[in-house]
C-alpha cells in the first residue's frame, strides 16, 4: 500500500513537472493569460479559489497519508480504539473551518457576481461600442449597426474602447466566448443577451462552447483588436464593400455551411438585429420582414 | 357481513401508494410550472380569456366534486361490509367521472373546431398537456371502478378488495385536489387574464 | 399501398435504417453476432427454463441486484468503447486531418457515452447494490413489493436494450446527454436518434421512480425491531435519503421528456425557438432533475464506503450523527443548486449569486464527511484490501473533484470555465472518483455475500491502481486543455492551439483505465475459477459490523431465518462482541415469501414495444403496446394468490442445511 501510493504520487508529480515545463514551452493558456480587464479579473478569481481550495485538499491529503502509514494493519504500535467514535472539538473544526472558508467564498462570490456581470457596461472614459452578434449555422455574425457594417467570422474593435455584444441567435442556442477577453455568455433565438469587455492590443481566438449540431466545431471566429486607425480604416474597408447585406444576402447566409471564411458587408439592413430577435416572438414576422427588407 | 381488517402489508402498500401519489404530485408539478411559464405565449393566437367559459368548467367540477363523494360513501359502505351499497356507489362515481371526462372531451373538440390545437402556442401545448394528463389519470381511475365493481360483485368484500378500494379512494380524491389546481391556475385566473 | 404500409411500419424502414458508416455498421454487426452467439450458447446448453424460472421471473431482491450489476457491467464496457472512439477522434483530428469520425457520428457517441455511463453503468451499480445490501442490512426478507422491484429492474432493462437498439436501426441522438433545445427539437434533429434517447430514459426512468417508492417503504416500515432511525447502518441511511430524492425528482425528468416528446411528435411549441416556446425553460426542468440526480449516484457511493471503511478499520464509523446529517444537508442543498448549470443564460446577478453560494454550501458537508471517514481509520487497525484502495483513490480524487467544483460555483469564473473541458474533467473527478470508485468498493466488499466466495485480491488492487493512476493521466490534461480554451465536444480543432499533445496524454490515460478494466474482468474469470479457494465459509469474511454479515454466503433467499433483535448501530459486531446471538432457533416461525412472477419481463418487453413504436411513428403499435400493458397490470393487481409459506420444520432443515455445509 505504502509504497504502491507513494509510486502513484511520485508519478503524478512527474507528470505535473512535465505539463509545467509543456506550459511554458510557448503554447498559450488562454484563460491564464488574459488580455482584458475582464477576464484579468476572472483569472484573479481562479488563482484565488485554487489558493483557498488548497487550503482544504494540502491537509486532507496530509492526514491521509499520515493515516496510512501510522494506523495500517501492520503497526501494531499504534494505539487502537475501535469504541473512538466522537470528538466535539474535532468536529467542530471541521464543520467551521471549511464554513469559515465558504463564507469568505460567499463574500467573494457575491461581489465578483455583481462586479462581472456580462450584462453591465464597463465604465471608462469612452462610450462603449455596440457590437451585435447573430450566431447562424455555423458561423458568426457580427452587425456594427452605427456604421452599417457587418462581417463573419471575424469582428475588429479599438483597443480600449468598452464593447458591448449584444447576442441573439437565428439558429439553436449557441454560446460566445472569447477565453482571453471574458467568459462566455448564451446566443439564444428570441433572446438578447449582452458581453461586455474591454481589450488590449492584439488578435484574440473565438468559439462557440455549446454544442449546436454538425458544423459545431468550426464556428470559430477572431476578435482584433486594434488601435483606433486601424479600426477606422477598417470600417471604411468594409463600407466600401460591395457585397451588402441585404435581406436577400442574409437569407443566403442563413442557409447552413460550415468551416466559413472571413466576409465582410456594408450596407447592412435596418433593424436586421432586431427582426432577427422578434422573428421568434411573434408568427408571421420573418414573412413581413422578408419583403419590406429586399429595398 | 363482518368487517375487515387491515394488516400491516396493507399498510404498507397504503404508504406506497401515498408515496407513488407524491411522485404523481411533481409530474403534475412541473406541468403546472411549464404551464405558468408559456401562458401568455399565445403566439398570435386565442388566450385562456378568449377560450375558457368558466360555467361550463364549474359544471365539470361539481360533477368531478360530486363523484369524489360518492367514491367515499363507497369505501365507508365497504368498511361496514356493505356489498350491494359499495356497487351502488361505485357505480355512480363511474357515471359521473365518465361525464366529467365527455365534458372535457367536448372542450377539447370546440376548442380544435374553431381551428385551434396543441399547435397553436406554447399557450395551448402546455394547456392541452396539462389537462389532458389528468384526464387521462381519470380514465385510469375509471377503468380502475370497472374492474371493482367486478370484484366486489364476484367476490364480496374481502381484505384483499377492501386495499384496493382504499387505495382507488386515495387516487380519486388526489384527482379531485389536482383538478381543483387546474381549475383555479388554468380556468379562474385565465379567464381574469392573470 | 404506401399508405398501408406507413400504417403497419409507421417510419420504419429495414434498408434506411441499417446504419450507413463503417463503424456503427461494425458495432452493429458485432452486437448482433454477439447477442446472436449467446442465444445459441443458452439454447445449445438448454438453459432457456433454468433462466426464466431462476433469473427472468425472479423477486428475490439478491438476484435482481446481480442482475442490475451485469447489466452495468456489460454498459461499462459499451460506454468505454465510446471512450476509445473520442479519445481517437479527439488525438487525431487536429489540422488537415479530419480524424476517423465524421462530426455527426462523433456526436452520436459522446451523447451515447455520457446517457449510458448515468443511466446505464452508475444508476445499474447503485441500484444493484442497494437491492442486494438493503434488506440484508435492515433483518428483512425482501423489498416492500417484490413484484415492483422486478418490474423496475426490467424496465431498467428494456431501456438499455432500446438505446442499444438505436445501433442496430436507425441511429442515435447526436445533441448530448441532455438534449437541449431546440437543437434535439424535431427542426434541428429530424432523425430517429434524439427519440431513441427520450424513450430509452423515458422507460429506465419510470422504472427508478418505482424503485424510489419500492425502497422508500421498505426501509421505512420493514426494518428489524429495534432498529430506530438512528440506529440504521450508514448505507441504508444514505438510501433512504437518496430514495427521497428519486421520487422527487424523477417524475420531473418523466414531465420534461414528455413535453419534449410532444413538441417532437405532435408539433407542440414548449421548447422550441418560436411558436411560444421557451426552450430555458427545458434548461431549468432537466437540471431540476439533473443536479440532484449526480447526487443521486454519489450518496449511495458515500454510503457503501462509510460501511467498507469503518469495517477495514476494524472500527466504530466516526462521528454517525454527523454522517447522517452531512447526508440529508447534501441532499437539501442539491436540490436548489440546479441553476448553477446555466449561469451562462444570462440570468440576474443576484440569483446567480444564490444559486452559486447554495452550490458551495454543499461543499461544507462534504468536506465533513471525508474528514470523519479519515478520523474513522484514526486509532483503528486499517487493512488495505482492495475496498481500501478504491478509498484511498477517492480520497486523492474526490477532493479534487470538490475543490474545483467550488471554482465552478462563483458565476463570474464560471463564465470562462463552464462547457469547456476543465468542466468535462471536473465532473468526472466526481462521478468516476466519487461514484464509480465507491460503487466498485462497494461491489468487491459485498460480493461474497451473493456468491459465497470472496473476488481475487490482487487483481483487484491492480484494477484499483490502474484506475487511479490512469485517470490522472486522463483527466489531469483536459483540465489544462479547459484553461487554453478548449470547449467540449470538438470533433476537430486547429493545429496552432497546441492541444494535441494533452489529448494524446489523455488517451494515454484512458488506455491505462482500460487495462484497469480488463484487470477487473479478468478477476471475475479468476474468482469463479478458483472460487474453491476463496469460498466465504463463515459468512463474514471481513469481519463486519452489520446484519448482513450475520447470515450465510450465499444469503439464503429468505435471508433471516428470523428477524433479528436490534440494540445497537453495529448490531452484529455488538452480537459477536457480546457473544449474544440475534435469534434463535425458538423464534423461528412460519413465512410468507413472494411467488417468482412474469409481470416485470412482461411489463418490460411492452414498454420495450411502446418505445420503439413511438420512435418510428407506428401509431397502432404503440396503442396495442400501452393496452397491453394496462391489461398485464390489472391481471397482477386482481391476483391475490402471489405468496406462499415456507414452514417452520422446512426453515430448521435449511439452516441445518448451511451450517453444516462448510463443516463436513
Amino acid at each position: 500500500m505504502k509504497t504502491k501510493l507513494f509510486l502513484t504520487l511520485g508519478l503524478v508529480v512527474i507528470v505535473a513537472v512535465l505539463l509545467t515545463v509543456y506550459l511554458t514551452s510557448g503554447v498559450n493558456v488562454e484563460i491564464l493569460n488574459p488580455k482584458g480587464i475582464i477576464a484579468e479579473q476572472q483569472r484573479d478569481l481562479i488563482v484565488l479559489t485554487v489558493f483557498l481550495g488548497l487550503f482544504v485538499v494540502i491537509p486532507v491529503y496530509i492526514m491521509t497519508i499520515f493515516i496510512i502509514f501510522r494506523y495500517h494493519e501492520g503497526n501494531k504500535k499504534a494505539k487502537y480504539s475501535p469504541n473512538f467514535s466522537d470528538s466535539l472539538l474535532a468536529e467542530t473544526i471541521w464543520w467551521g473551518i471549511p464554513i469559515i472558508i465558504i463564507v469568505f467564498l460567499s463574500i467573494v462570490t457575491v461581489v465578483s457576481t455583481f462586479k462581472l456581470d456580462p450584462h453591465k457596461p464597463i465604465v471608462g472614459d469612452k462610450d462603449p461600442l455596440q457590437v451585435q452578434v447573430v450566431s447562424l449555422d455555423w458561423k458568426w455574425l457580427f452587425i456594427y449597426p452605427e456604421e452599417s457594417v457587418a462581417s463573419v467570422n471575424y469582428a475588429v474593435i479599438p483597443e480600449g474602447r468598452p464593447v458591448d455584444f449584444a447576442l441573439t441567435s437565428d439558429t439553436v442556442m449557441n454560446s460566445f466566448w472569447v477565453p482571453q477577453l471574458a467568459g462566455q455568455i448564451y446566443n439564444m433565438p428570441g433572446m438578447i443577451t449582452h458581453l461586455n469587455i474591454s481589450a488590449d492590443k492584439g488578435s484574440y481566438n473565438g468559439s462557440s462552447a455549446n454544442i449546436s449540431g454538425e458544423g459545431f466545431a468550426g464556428m470559430k471566429f477572431v476578435i482584433q483588436a486594434t488601435d483606433q486607425n486601424d479600426y477606422k480604416s477598417w470600417i471604411k474597408k468594409a463600407q466600401a464593400s460591395d457585397n451588402q447585406l441585404s435581406q436577400s444576402a442574409y437569407d443566403e447566409l442563413y442557409k447552413p455551411s460550415k468551416n466559413n471564411s472571413v466576409e465582410q458587408y456594408s450596407n447592412v439592413r435596418d433593424h436586421l438585429f432586431n427582426d432577427v430577435v422578434n422573428k421568434y416572438m411573434m408568427p408571421d414576422m420573418s414573412k413581413n420582414h422578408s419583403s419590406e427588407g429586399d429595398k | 357481513m363482518s368487517q375487515v381488517k387491515i394488516s400491516t402489508a396493507d399498510n404498507r402498500t397504503l404508504l406506497g401508494f401515498w408515496i407513488y401519489l407524491m411522485t404523481d404530485c411533481v409530474l403534475f408539478g412541473s406541468l403546472f410550472a411549464t404551464y405558468a411559464v408559456l401562458h401568455q405565449n399565445t403566439f398570435g393566437g386565442p388566450s385562456g380569456q378568449d377560450l375558457f367559459e368558466l360555467p361550463y368548467v364549474l359544471v365539470e367540477t361539481l360533477l368531478l366534486l360530486t363523484s369524489s363523494f360518492t367514491a367515499g360513501v363507497a369505501i365507508l359502505a365497504a368498511k361496514a361490509g356493505r356489498k350491494k351499497q359499495v356497487i351502488g356507489w361505485l357505480v355512480a362515481t363511474l357515471l359521473l367521472g365518465l361525464s366529467f371526462l365527455v365534458m372535457e372531451i367536448v372542450e377539447f373538440q370546440e376548442i380544435l373546431s374553431s381551428g385551434y390545437s396543441w399547435e397553436t402556442s406554447g399557450f395551448l401545448s402546455s394547456f392541452f398537456t396539462l389537462v389532458a394528463t389528468h384526464g387521462a389519470h381519470i380514465t385510469i381511475g375509471l377503468i380502475w371502478i370497472g374492474v371493482m365493481v367486478w370484484r366486489v360483485w364476484k367476490l364480496g368484500i374481502t381484505q384483499g378488495n377492501l386495499r384496493r378500494l382504499m387505495i382507488f379512494s386515495l387516487f380519486w380524491h388526489f384527482l379531485d385536489v389536482v383538478w381543483i389546481f387546474i381549475f383555479t391556475i388554468v380556468y379562474l385566473m385565465g379567464v381574469i387574464g392573470i | 399501398m404506401d399508405s398501408i404500409k406507413h400504417f403497419i411500419f409507421g417510419d420504419f424502414n429495414l434498408v434506411d435504417a441499417i446504419p450507413k458508416e463503417m463503424v456503427t455498421l461494425g458495432g452493429a454487426i458485432g452486437i448482433t453476432l454477439g447477442l446472436l452467439s449467446i442465444l445459441g450458447l443458452v439454447t445449445y446448453f438448454k438453459k432457456w427454463g433454468y433462466l426464466w424460472k431462476n433469473w427472468f421471473t425472479t423477486i428475490d431482491h439478491k438476484k435482481i441486484g446481480v442482475m442490475y450489476i451485469i447489466v452495468a457491467v456489460v454498459m461499462l464496457l459499451r460506454g468505454f468503447a465510446d471512450v476509445i472512439m473520442m479519445r481517437l477522434q479527439q488525438a487525431t483530428s487536429v489540422g488537415s486531418s479530419q480524424g476517423l469520425f465524421t462530426a455527426d457520428t462523433f456526436q452520436q457517441v459522446f451523447s451515447a457515452h455520457g446517457t449510458i455511463m448515468i443511466f446505464f453503468v452508475a444508476m445499474g451499480l447503485m441500484f444493484g447494490l442497494i437491492n442486494i445490501v438493503v434488506p440484508l442490512q435492515i433483518g428483512a426478507r425482501d423489498v416492500a413489493f417484490p413484484a415492483v422491484n422486478a418490474i423496475s429492474f426490467w424496465l431498467f432493462a428494456a431501456g438499455m436494450v432500446l438505446i442499444n437498439t438505436s445501433m442496430l436501426l436507425g441511429e442515435f441522438s447526436a445533441a448530448g446527454w441532455l438534449a437541449y433545445p431546440p437543437l434535439s427539437g424535431i427542426e434541428f434533429s429530424p432523425g430517429v436518434g434524439v427519440d431513441y434517447w427520450i424513450w430509452a430514459l423515458q422507460v429506465a426512468g419510470i422504472g427508478t421512480t418505482l424503485s424510489g417508492v419500492n425502497f422508500l417503504v421498505t426501509i421505512m416500515k420493514m426494518r428489524a425491531p429495534g432498529m430506530k432511525l438512528m440506529k440504521m447502518p450508514i448505507f441504508t441511511w444514505s438510501v433512504l435519503i437518496t430514495m427521497v430524492m428519486v421520487i422527487s425528482v424523477f417524475p420531473i425528468l418523466t414531465g420534461t421528456l414528455g413535453m419534449l416528446s410532444l413538441d417532437r411528435l405532435m408539433g407542440m411549441h414548449f421548447f422550441t425557438a418560436g411558436g411560444g416556446g421557451n426552450m430555458m425553460m427545458y434548461v431549468n426542468l432537466i437540471w431540476a432533475w439533473g443536479h440532484p440526480e449526480v447526487y443521486i449516484l454519489v450518496l449511495p457511493a458515500f454510503g457503501a464506503l462509510s460501511d467498507i471503511v469503518a469495517t477495514y478499520s476494524r472500527k466504530k464509523l466516526f462521528g454517525y450523527p454527523s454522517m447522517v446529517w452531512a447526508l440529508a444537508a447534501i441532499a437539501f442543498f442539491s436540490m436548489i443548486v440546479w441553476l448553477h448549470h446555466f449561469f451562462t443564460m444570462g440570468a440576474g446577478s443576484e440569483v446567480n449569486a444564490f444559486f452559486g453560494i447554495t452550490t458551495m454550501i454543499i461543499a461544507i458537508p462534504t468536506g465533513v464527511k471525508i474528514f470523519n471517514w479519515l478520523f474513522t481509520m484514526a486509532r483503528g487497525r486499517v487493512r488495505f484490501d482492495s475496498p481500501m484502495v478504491w478509498f484511498i483513490g477517492f480520497v486523492f480524487l474526490f477532493t479534487v473533484g470538490g475543490m474545483t467544483g467550488v471554482m465552478l460555483a462563483v458565476p463570474a469564473l464560471d463564465y470562462q470555465v463552464h462547457n469547456s473541458l476543465f468542466l468535462v474533467a471536473h465532473f468526472h473527478n466526481t462521478i468516476i472518483a466519487g461514484v464509480v470508485f465507491g460503487l466498485f468498493a462497494g461491489v468487491t466488499y459485498w460480493f461474497p455475500k451473493v456468491f459465497g466466495f470472496t473476488l481475487h485480491e490482487g487483481l483487484g488492487k491492480a484494477a484499483a491502481w490502474l484506475w487511479f493512476i490512469g485517470f490522472a493521466f486522463a483527466f489531469g490534461p483536459l483540465y489544462v486543455l479547459g484553461l487554453m480554451g478548449a470547449t467540449r465536444r470538438l470533433d476537430h480543432y486547429a493545429e496552432s492551439t497546441g492541444w494535441q499533445p494533452l489529448f494524446l496524454v489523455a488517451g494515454f490515460g484512458a488506455a491505462l483505465i482500460g487495462v484497469g478494466i480488463v484487470c477487473q474482468l479478468l478477476q471475475v474469470v479468476i474468482s469463479i475459477k478458483n472460487r474453491k479457494k476463496n469460498l466465504d465459509k463463515t459468512g463474514d469474511p471481513w469481519n463486519g459490523r452489520t446484519l448482513e454479515w450475520a447470515v450465510p454466503s450465499p444469503a439464503p433467499f429468505y435471508n433471516f431465518p428470523a428477524i433479528p433483535n436490534v440494540t445497537s448501530r453495529d448490531a452484529f459486531w455488538q452480537a459477536k462482541q457480546t457473544k449474544t446471538p440475534l435469534w434463535r432457533d425458538s423464534d423461528i416461525v412460519d413465512i410468507h415469501m413472494p411467488k417468482n412472477t412474469s409481470i416485470g419481463v412482461v411489463i418490460a418487453g411492452l414498454a420495450f414495444v411502446v418505445g420503439f413504436a413511438i420512435v418510428w411513428h407506428i401509431v397502432w403499435l404503440a396503442v396495442v403496446g400501452l393496452v397491453a400493458i394496462i391489461v398485464s397490470v390489472i391481471v397482477r393487481a386482481t391476483n391475490d394468490d402471489t405468496s406462499y409459506t415456507i414452514t417452520r420444520e422446512e426453515l430448521l432443515a435449511m439452516e441445518k442445511e448451511h451450517k453444516q455445509r462448510y463443516t463436513a
